[in-house]
């Protein structure tokens, strides 16, 4: 070719111009993506399937127009960190940074990724592009302490608790609220296994509960193994984080179900129709945020009535979990009647009401 | 036709070199098929797992950072096992090491001199191996089994972090969680690199390798450990003191344990939390036996390993393969490799003699 006509170059700019518009039409039909990150397995029960249920539910709702990724497993430490911001550089708009420890890691990467929106769970770092979200499990725990305080005949319950933060404390202090305001002489035993999941040590831990005369069994961790021994031993048992009922049907009462679904697609809509915004949420029953799950069908009609009842009260906002008067171990009047605990004391939780039985580990 | 392994006279030389080489090819091999029969273009998975977590600068910088607490914890525990010492107990070490560094720039807050981070790199050596002092103690005194000891000290190390985190030394602004304050800076591992997490400790990992090579091949002291370990009866009548060693070789790798759990809180992490290393003390165990115990192949085999966690991230987030996918990957490369082993000291053999006294591996051995 020795002289380039006019012919080809125009032939070779209007392709040009026709990819760039291609490119274009792509660039607008691209779907939005949504990373997670998860601190532990998916598997078929728990906090992490929780989260990947929600994640699910954007995927149905937007279909092609989303796309979603997670990592599982990621450790909490330097890890964290590496995982998120290779999120943020590969695309993604949105990123749910699922566990309590992230939070750090995820206020670092967001400083340098201003245009990334991010959303960590049971954090309580915001920022411009970060958000924090949690749910109000406290009201499922209040309604598991009226059923408990019907079905105990030892009036002993044994609690496995994980880690002595505000988090599971409050669930202890509602669940014992509830618990005494049916039944005055029950009280809670509380064993600390130290762990989100661990079947050995959840399972050791119900079973020396139930040798200590304990027939209701509470967890705030995440293995199926309490509700399992439970069963075994012939006493009762509130499953975590999803129904549990197929390990255990027969002990099985309730369960405390975080549902983030509706959060999730909220979010992910808000980022696709760009009016986002940087907030804290503690959303609870009415916001549909956590769930019960089916109630065993043994309970007695007057048990499941006053639990449904619960519910709607707690909807309402007739029933605060946390209403005075409120006392701790000591006897001490924390809350009068009339008044009950603000978010702000809720979130720094730590101290046991009165009702408790042991010294919380400080 | 019979297929036997019949014992080397002395192991292959080539082989020690060349089985890494052939447990990664047929790693690739066995690899493309799983992530073929998933659906997914082999090669494309291959590039994610092995090229793309490196293909930039800040890449490269996170393979270090994985690695360096690997090469630390390993360097120093190979010392020991060449001398037949084993210390498993390289987690508990190194959660000394981060508890005694931290503890140091918590307590020193805000404005400390430049001191500050070589003090929290002397406590975090010391602390690392006063921990490693307690099994060799009970081991020089009680002949109590040092794998049996560290290992438990590990989960006692593990379980004061907890104590220290959810008590005393609580963030008191944290809303009673599990943490401590963040450091000051001055506490913290300066970047080497802007925009990446580069920190101080990759390239002191760096020296201690090389540190760990010269004291192998260079000095009395590596040539004792090296008797021991392989004929304790000539070592005793050369009149090394194994007494001796096992203190120095749990102290050193205590030690190193340790500064590699201080770079984490004082580098990538920054303040003390619970869990603060996702197991790199044991890791380190099986980086230190894929680098032949040789400080300049655990170098290598601690940045391998590194790129394999790095690269079972990606494959999650690229291309949306399960970690257990990765998982099994990983497990595959580590299996090939021990397998292969076996060809340095065996030779595979044809034979058409069927005598009721053929050889197996282990009548050979």
């Amino acid at each position: 070719m020795k002289t380039l006509g006019l012919k080809p170059l125009m032939g070779w700019l209007g392709a040009a111009a026709l990819a760039l518009a291609l490119n274009a039409g792509t660039a607008l039909a691209d779907p939005t993506k949504v990373g997670f990150v998860y601190v532990g397995p998916i598997g078929d029960h728990g906090w992490t399937y929780r989260h990947d249920i929600g994640r699910k539910a954007i995927e149905k709702a937007f279909g092609a127009k989303v796309k979603t990724t997670f990592v599982e497993s990621v450790k909490e430490g330097a890890d964290a960190e590496r995982v998120i911001r290779k999120l943020a550089s590969t695309g993604h708009k949105l990123i749910f940074t699922t566990s309590f420890g992230y939070m750090n890691p995820t206020v670092k990467v967001a400083k340098s990724f201003p245009d990334v929106r991010f959303e960590h769970a049971t954090g309580y770092k915001q920022a411009g592009n970060v958000s924090t979200y949690m749910a109000r499990f406290y009201e499922g725990r209040h309604i598991a302490g009226l059923i408990a305080g019907k079905m105990t005949k030892s009036n002993v319950i044994g609690y496995i608790g994980s880690f002595p933060i505000p988090e599971v404390v409050r669930g202890i202090n509602a669940f014992t609220l509830a618990l005494r305001q049916v039944n005055p002489k029950a009280t809670v035993k509380v064993v600390w296994v130290n762990t989100w999941y661990d079947p050995g040590k959840e399972g050791a831990a119900a079973k020396a509960l139930i040798d200590q005369g304990a027939d209701v069994i509470l967890q705030h961790t995440d293995s199926p193994a309490p509700v399992q021994a439970a069963q075994e031993r012939g006493v009762w048992a509130v499953g975590q984080a999803s129904d549990m009922t197929h390990f255990g049907p027969k002990s099985h009462l309730t369960a405390i179900v975080d549902v983030w679904d509706g959060y999730y697609v909220d979010r992910t809509r808000a980022v696709m129709d760009g009016n986002w915004k940087s907030g804290d949420t503690w959303g609870g029953l009415k916001d549909g945020m956590l769930a019960m799950a089916p109630y065993n069908p043994a309970l007695p009609a007057d048990v499941l009535a006053m639990a449904k009842q619960a519910e709607a009260d707690i909807m309402s906002g007739k029933v605060h979990p946390f209403q005075g008067p409120i006392r701790d171990q000591a006897g001490k009047e924390k809350v009068p009647a009339g008044k009950s605990l603000d978010d702000g004391a809720l979130l720094s939780m730590n101290w046991y009401v009165e009702g408790v039985q042991g010294k919380l580990p400080k | 036709m019979r297929f036997r392994l019949e014992a080397r006279e002395r192991p292959s030389r080539s082989l020690v070199y060349g089985t890494p080489v052939l447990a990664v090819a047929l790693t690739m091999a066995c690899g493309s098929v799983l992530f073929a029969a998933l659906g997914h273009n082999p090669l494309a998975v291959l590039h994610a797992f092995f090229i793309q977590p490196i293909d930039s600068l800040y890449g490269l910088a996170e393979l270090t950072v994985k690695a360096t607490p690997l090469v630390l914890c390993a360097v120093g525990l190979a010392l020991g096992f060449r001398a037949n010492i084993w210390n498993i107990g390289a987690e508990g070490q190194l959660t000394l090491g981060a508890i005694a560094g931290g503890g140091l720039a918590l307590w020193a807050g805000d404005d400390a001199g430049p001191w500050l981070l070589w003090a929290m790199m002397a406590a975090g050596l010391l602390g690392g191996g006063l921990w490693a002092a307690i099994p060799a103690y009970l081991k020089t005194r009680f002949n109590a089994n040092e794998i049996l000891t560290s290992l438990m000290l590990t989960y006692v190390a593990i379980l004061l972090l907890s104590y220290l985190v959810h008590g005393p030394w609580k963030d008191p602004d944290g809303y009673s969680f599990p943490q401590t304050r963040m450091f000051a800076d001055g506490g913290m591992l300066p970047v080497l690199l802007s925009g990446t997490r580069l920190h101080l400790g990759a390239p002191i990992a760096l020296l201690a390798a090389l540190a760990g090579w010269f004291v192998m091949s260079r000095m009395f002291i590596g040539f004792q450990i090296k008797v021991v370990g392989l004929t304790p009866a000539a070592a005793g009548f050369a009149g090394f003191s194994v007494r001796r060693l096992t203190w120095i070789t749990l102290l050193a790798g205590g030690a190193m344990a340790g500064l590699a759990g201080l770079f984490e809180v004082a580098g990538p992490i920054g303040q003390l939390l619970p869990s603060i290393s996702p197991g790199y003390g044991f890791t380190a165990i099986i980086v230190a036996f894929l680098g032949r115990l040789h400080p300049l192949g655990i170098l290598i085999a601690g940045l391998f390993i590194a790129l394999s966690y790095l690269g079972g991230e990606t494959v999650q987030i690229t291309l949306g393969l399960p970690l257990a996918v990765s998982g099994v990957f990983q497990g595959m490369l580590l299996f090939f490799l021990l397998a292969a082993d076996v060809l340095v000291r065996y030779r595979p053999r044809w034979t058409t003699t069927t005598t009721a006294g053929a050889a197996v591996a282990g009548e050979a051995d």
